[in-house]
């Protein structure tokens, strides 16, 4: 089963707001070793946000991905500034690209995280590979 | 944040990964994909065992560059492609992940890093770059 060709170019609805707490910055942050000084999260913090994202993208029974199946291939984040506690963030997902390449979509997604007013935060490109029944 | 010069060598960083820290960092990332945990179930997609999250491997050299960086907040862009798993034994030692950097440019955007990450000797992480906030 490969995924719906129309999914190249849906974007899907904003992921609930997360609130970011000095806590969960902390436990990130302790997560990986990396100290956390009371400012700006570790930079793929965000991944957090992201990730809730590409889950949504992920269980659309509509889209047609086996979640077993699905290989995270490439990701880059664009900060336009650093997440820091007391963000209440959330997660834009556009399909940019479709691809297929031996048997597995090659799906690439953009999530633009923003703050509660709106602007942006943080850009989090994700490329998955969906491996198909043979692949 | 001053001092970077083209062609820099940055300090190499080594850092232990155990099952551990893998437990660890999926409940702070919500990642809990079996396979960074379950030997049963990484063997039966066909992996040697228990595997990092790709995002713990990207993680970590985040680390790195904040420890280049003297303070975290300074990366404004960082990449990679996953192209090879870091397999994790169940012992106490782990396995080691060595990040290297090398300054590519110092421009008014920023300090353009190009990194280098490896497990045994291998590379783990393709393409991994990053910018620094100048």
């Amino acid at each position: 089963m490969t995924v719906d060709a129309s999914l190249q170019g849906r974007t899907f609805p904003a992921t609930e707001p997360y609130a970011v707490s000095r806590e969960r910055i902390v436990e990130f942050a302790r997560a990986t070793g990396s100290s956390h000084d009371g400012s700006a999260a570790p930079a793929t913090f965000p991944i957090v946000i992201a990730f809730a994202a590409m889950t949504a993208l992920m269980d659309d029974p509509s889209v047609g991905i086996a979640l077993h199946r699905v290989v995270h291939g490439e990701q880059r984040f664009s900060h336009t500034r650093p997440v820091v506690a007391g963000d209440v963030l959330s997660a834009t997902l556009t399909v940019d690209s479709l691809r297929q390449i031996g048997g597995a979509d090659i799906i690439g997604t953009r999530s633009e995280i923003a703050d509660a007013d709106g602007e942006p935060v943080c850009t989090a490109f994700a490329t998955l590979v969906h491996r198909g029944e043979d692949a | 944040m001053n001092g970077f010069t083209t062609g820099d060598e940055l300090p190499e960083q080594t850092y232990a990964v155990t099952r551990a820290d893998l437990v660890r960092y999926a409940g702070a990332s919500g990642d809990f994909n079996q396979i960074h945990w379950s030997d049963r179930v990484a063997t039966s997609v066909g992996l040697p065992g228990v595997i990092a999250h790709g995002m713990y491997t990207l993680a970590l050299t985040a680390r790195a560059l904040d420890t280049w960086a003297g303070a975290p907040g300074h990366v404004v862009e960082l990449g990679c492609k996953f192209t090879k798993p870091v397999v994790v034994p169940d012992d106490d030692t782990g396995v080691d992940v060595v990040v290297r950097g090398t300054v590519e440019d110092v421009t008014a955007q920023g300090v353009q890093v190009a990194l280098e990450v490896t497990c045994g000797g291998e590379k783990v992480l393709g393409r991994p770059r990053a910018l620094l906030r100048a």
